[in-house]
């Protein structure tokens, strides 16, 4: 299939009716920025935006989530008993995804579905989504996907793309997924030839406008150690102040911590999202920390993102280059920066 | 201020060469519009990284934690304040520092500038003295900059250092600011009910990065209460519970010691306006301690001394 349209006012209103039975989510202007907010009759769906200040990853991985629950209550049959939290996993779907944070749900899946490991909550929630994307005519300045494997219209981890072609939308079904989508939001209009050709000069125009690049060819050819020991961390760790805010806008960042949370007798074993940039982080229950100092916590932040990543998955990098961090770290620590010093080293 | 980065450069360059001090802790220009990044330079061929604009409204008090060697470090009204705040409480020895000056004309809000873009991408900023240009794809709009200053800025009585070894240029006028404290006073006007309902939906974006904890120059605890393991003090999920516990305990710990600098308010990542925690106890220590943080070496804190005339109406 080559592509539907749908104009605007169609699109919305079937999705609308469509979010009557199953979960939507679109992003939505809160205060001065955009996120991905479950759609209602209360909200108003913005596709205008560059990209969500969160990256959309809570959807299939929330900051935190109840994994099991338990009693201390002696007098139960099921005292310290761990028993999942009861949920379930209905199908859903993020609307107006942009590429590149689609492609990070593809570089975060390889960790929590492998055959090693499969992650049961990570799983049947991905599974459940259909990813339906909104392709970028306008990257911003600090988007850098072309170099790490994405694009302003690159397909990577979506079941459809969506082409804003100002009052329409040209949607293309990529997957099985996307198709029985599409089928649900309504049959559009068949594109004619001229608008899929205006259409692909507009997705090539876009791909002209992205104007960051970092390198990433010598990442793979140095060893480990090689790059643990440059000299340049200290440098580059010198303004980090440790907050998470790099690792919780990030799209790729997968790393959790569980935590038991207890009331009176009844408790829960929640994990909620890590971040590296913590002191808590990897800390060890003897109180030893192999990454006790602000450098070393900085260090491994990029060298799993740049270096283990690639190493380990032969997938690339674990950045989609969305410029989040870039665009939000408090103290301007540029990730593009560090790819340059870390590729060049 | 602008004419301020070649004399910092130059005052840079001469501590190192001369051995006066071994680092010098200043900005460079950020890789992004409206962000400078902090930095150490050590090297006095170096010194010309240094930078200074309206986007330099972090604290870099926050840098000197602990610090054994000898450094050069800019300072305006705000980050000297908490400068002495530091040595004060012996986060660092006054000996230890060159302060250098900085008759501090206020920072940008970009959180304002961008909306008056109307959320626009902006390419880049381009300062004057008492206006910007802000360039995007298709546009270029010029501002001024009375008009666009931070919060804690429009508001700041102290805006000339109060500790320095050398002033890069002459003290600003301070500004008299009508009422410091008028948002603080809305909120004392609420019920308690509306005062919590506040509260709480100031911070339902939270997504506990602690971005505001961080960037604050008093938070140096070398274990957070929000970090404590074992036993937890504090869940660590996003329930709303506990982020609050956070917000109002972090607050409480810089009553006395703040000097709404605003470092917290401008880094959320979510754009919490946080100094709405902070700024009600700034009221209170002003009102019933008579004490504004990090104005003299010579008297210690307000919650750090008892006097028999302290205000004590609160004990019943």
């Amino acid at each position: 299939m080559k592509g539907r349209l749908f104009t605007k006012k169609e699109w919305d209103k079937a999705l609308r009716e469509l979010s009557k039975s199953q979960k939507i989510f679109v992003p939505a202007k809160e205060k001065d920025f955009h996120n991905f907010t479950v759609l209602d009759n209360n909200m108003e769906p913005d596709f205008d935006f560059q990209n969500t200040r969160l990256s959309p990853k809570s959807i299939v991985f929330p900051q935190s989530e109840r994994m099991f629950e338990y009693t201390l209550d002696e007098t139960s049959p099921d005292a310290h008993i761990l028993k999942e939290a009861p949920k379930d996993f209905p199908p859903q779907a993020v609307v107006g995804i942009r590429p590149c944070d689609a492609h990070a749900f593809q570089i975060v899946n390889v960790n929590f579905d492998n055959p090693e490991y499969k992650d049961p909550w990570w799983v049947r929630r991905y599974r459940a989504t259909t990813f339906v994307g909104l392709g970028c005519n306008e990257p911003c300045s600090t988007c850098f996907c072309t170099s790490v494997g994405g694009g302003p219209f690159s397909e990577k981890g979506l079941d459809i793309l969506l082409h804003d072609l100002g009052d329409r939308f040209l949607a293309k079904a990529i997957t099985e997924k996307g198709i029985e989508f599409l089928d649900k939001i309504g049959s559009g209009k068949e594109a004619s030839e001229q608008t899929l050709k205006k259409a692909a000069l507009e997705a090539e125009a876009a791909l002209g406008k992205i104007s960051s690049s970092v390198p990433t060819d010598r990442l793979k050819e140095k060893t480990e150690i090689e790059l643990f020991d440059a000299p340049f961390w200290e440098k580059i760790a010198f303004p980090c102040i440790n907050c998470g805010t790099c690792t919780y806008l990030c799209p790729t960042c997968w790393c959790f911590d569980i935590q038991d949370e207890v009331f009176r007798k009844e408790g829960d074993r929640i994990r909620n999202w890590d971040s590296c940039m913590f002191p808590l982080f990897t800390l060890h229950g003897s109180g030893h920390n192999p990454r006790e100092k602000k450098v070393q916590r900085v260090r491994q932040r990029f060298m799993h993102k740049l270096k283990y990543y690639v190493d380990k998955y032969g997938n690339g990098v674990a950045c989609v280059g969305c410029g989040r961090c870039v665009q939000f770290c408090p103290v301007n620590i540029d990730i593009r920066e560090v790819f340059e010093l870390m590729n060049g080293y | 201020m602008l004419e301020y980065t070649a004399k910092i450069r130059e005052i840079a360059r001469g501590l190192l060469e001369k051995g006066t001090v071994d680092v010098f802790i200043g900005y460079r220009k950020g890789s992004v519009p409206m962000m400078n990044e902090p930095v150490l330079v050590t090297d006095p061929a170096q010194t010309d990284v240094l930078h200074w604009d309206s986007h330099c409204g972090l604290n870099l008090c926050n840098y000197l934690t602990k610090r054994t060697d000898r450094i050069g470090i800019v300072a305006n009204g705000c980050n000297s304040r908490n400068i002495v705040t530091h040595i004060i409480e012996n986060q660092v020895k006054r000996e230890q520092l060159y302060i250098v000056g900085i008759p501090c004309t206020g920072m940008i809000d970009h959180r304002a500038v961008k909306r008056a873009v109307n959320g626009k991408e902006i390419k880049g900023v381009q300062e004057n003295k008492d206006t910007f240009l802000v360039i995007g794809k298709d546009f270029e709009e010029k501002f001024a900059k009375k008009d666009f200053l931070q919060d804690n800025c429009s508001v700041c009585r102290h805006r000339n250092p109060v500790e320095y070894d050398e002033m890069v240029a002459e003290p600003v006028e301070e500004q008299e600011a009508e009422d410091v404290f008028a948002d603080v006073k809305t909120i004392e006007k609420m019920s308690p009910s509306e005062k919590q309902d506040f509260f709480t939906q100031l911070i339902s974006s939270c997504i506990r990065c602690y971005a505001c904890r961080n960037v604050c120059p008093l938070c140096y605890c070398p274990t957070c209460f929000v970090d404590e393991s074992q036993p937890q003090w504090v869940g660590k999920s996003i329930d709303p519970v506990d982020t609050m516990t956070f917000h109002l305990l972090r607050a409480f710990h810089c009553a006395g010691r703040c000097t709404d600098c605003g470092a917290c308010e401008r880094v959320c990542p979510v754009a919490i306006p946080v100094r709405q925690f902070t700024k009600k106890l700034n009221k209170d220590t002003l009102e019933l301690f008579q004490w504004e943080a990090g104005l003299t070496l010579e008297q210690r804190p307000a919650l750090d001394v008892y006097r028999v005339d302290d205000y004590n109406d609160f004990i019943l």
